[in-house]
């Protein structure tokens, strides 16, 4: 088990990047210290840590840095071997890691654009969220979660949609999320948010709701100022 | 042992190379097939990759695999010989942290750069030189990005290594140079000369006849890419 002082993760409450990250920490029974981070006012710790992206999630073992929270999974599951996140098949590795960039590429990386636009811009957004939601539908069959029978790295890179893409639909005025087109996936959802070690380290979804609120205002006023 | 290996490709494209400079220096054989991917992509290309309809795909004994990264590790994991990756998890980490700057900052910026016009040109002209500059600052000294030998990150900056020439020649810009980069150039020459690279590059010639003849063709093609 590692000294509490070895692992250390600088993070924001709101972001399910670093949310990633600790439950993956907290799946393997990893001890770590979390240090918040104001993003709208860089530490210099942040910046020495992840000078190319100044971003979180970060982790830091034994004085080694990584960023990027997909690979930062892959660190971890390849640090610590109890509880495997990623399955033992080579092939099977190559689908999570896969349908995984088609959920970060394409699902998330649209509905942000979705959320934070208007008119034609919102619609292309939301219209390839939806489309790319519908490729991933497919992927559980049949199984509890994307991992199996318990959680693994698939449901861990797409957890965010179980609790942060509904607000995002609320505060943007979308409906990405939807039962009726993605009740497989809504299941899911279901079922993840439930789990125990998710559930203790889910944002509330009021302050998410401001938060949201908040930016959003403020990327569409940047925008207007183009 | 009957194993079948298929790698769907196009030989101008530096994903599909990447693939191929991988099985040559595990010396595992398989069968080529080269797509008509403007005009005519084949049923077997939109049937193993219903997602992006892209290449490469690499099917192994009828299980495809899509996104070079991804298949990449599938290679590496697959066929023990003559590594790719480090084997330890933080220097793994290290590696894939800069193939994806690769491929998420530096490919873009550079294609945009030689691609496209006005503002949006100028802009990914100052990335460029921006992400290339933090590159060029990862090499510290070494021969290659993977040490004494070519490795993983080597394989995925093919594109900066070979095709970046041949984009700004034709677009007449000059973004990767050596009174700018002169470790970064130096890296490109070794990396060209590297006999199992030399082997499975297009021929320098033919890529550019390509890309001045079909500089419209691509630009839509990309433009209107999903």
């Amino acid at each position: 088990m590692a000294n509490p002082k070895e692992v250390e993760l600088l993070g924001l409450w709101v972001s399910p990047f670093v949310r990633r990250v600790e439950w993956a920490l907290k799946l393997k029974g990893i001890a770590y210290d979390y240090i918040e981070e104001d993003i709208l006012n860089k530490s210099p710790l942040l910046l020495r840590l992840n000078p190319v992206h100044q971003k979180v999630p970060v982790l830091v073992h034994g004085g080694r840095v990584v960023s990027e929270s997909l690979l930062i999974l892959e660190y971890i599951d390849e640090t610590w071997k109890q509880s495997p996140l990623l399955p033992r098949d080579p092939y099977d590795r190559a689908m999570a890691r896969f349908w995984a960039s088609v959920a970060e590429g394409k699902v998330l990386e649209n509905a942000w654009i979705a959320l934070n636009s208007e008119g034609e811009e919102k619609e292309r957004a939301v219209q390839l969220a939806t489309e790319a939601l519908g490729h991933i539908e497919g992927v559980i069959k049949g199984k509890a979660f994307f991992g199996g029978e318990g959680i693994g790295y698939l449901d861990l890179a797409i957890g965010w949609v179980s609790h942060w893409l509904p607000v995002w639909d609320e505060v943007g005025s979308m409906k990405i999320f939807d039962p009726a087109k993605f009740p497989t996936t809504v299941a899911w959802a279901g079922r993840f948010v439930e789990h125990p070690v998710i559930k203790e380290k889910l944002p509330p979804r009021d302050k998410m709701v401001v938060y949201f609120r908040d930016k959003r205002s403020r990327i569409m006023a940047s925008k207007s100022h183009v | 042992m009957g194993e079948e290996l298929k790698l769907l490709g196009v030989w101008g494209s530096p994903f599909s190379r990447r693939v191929e400079i991988a099985l040559k220096i595990k010396g595992v054989e398989y069968e080529y097939s080269e797509e008509d991917l403007f005009h005519n992509k084949s049923a077997l290309l939109l049937e193993y990759n219903p997602v992006h309809k892209k290449i490469p795909v690499l099917v192994h004994n009828g299980k495809p695999i899509a996104e070079s990264l991804v298949i990449l590790e599938y290679i590496d994991e697959t066929w023990k010989d003559s590594p790719l990756l480090p084997q330890d998890p933080y220097e793994r980490a290290i590696a894939r942290f800069w193939a994806k700057f690769l491929d998420e900052k530096c490919v873009p910026a550079v294609w945009k750069s030689c691609m496209s016009v006005g503002p949006e040109r100028e802009k990914a002209q100052e990335e460029a030189l921006e992400f290339l500059s933090t590159l060029e600052g990862e090499l510290k000294g070494k021969k290659f990005f993977g040490g004494e030998t070519v490795g993983f990150v080597d394989i995925v900056a093919n594109f900066v290594g070979h095709w970046t020439g041949v984009l700004q020649e034709m677009a007449g810009v000059d973004i990767l140079t050596e009174d700018k980069f002169p470790v970064l150039c130096k890296w490109a020459e070794e990396f060209q000369n590297c006999p199992v690279i030399k082997e499975n590059l297009p021929p320098r010639d033919k890529l550019l006849a390509f890309f001045k003849a079909q500089r419209e063709t691509i630009t839509n093609f990309y433009k209107n890419k999903v």
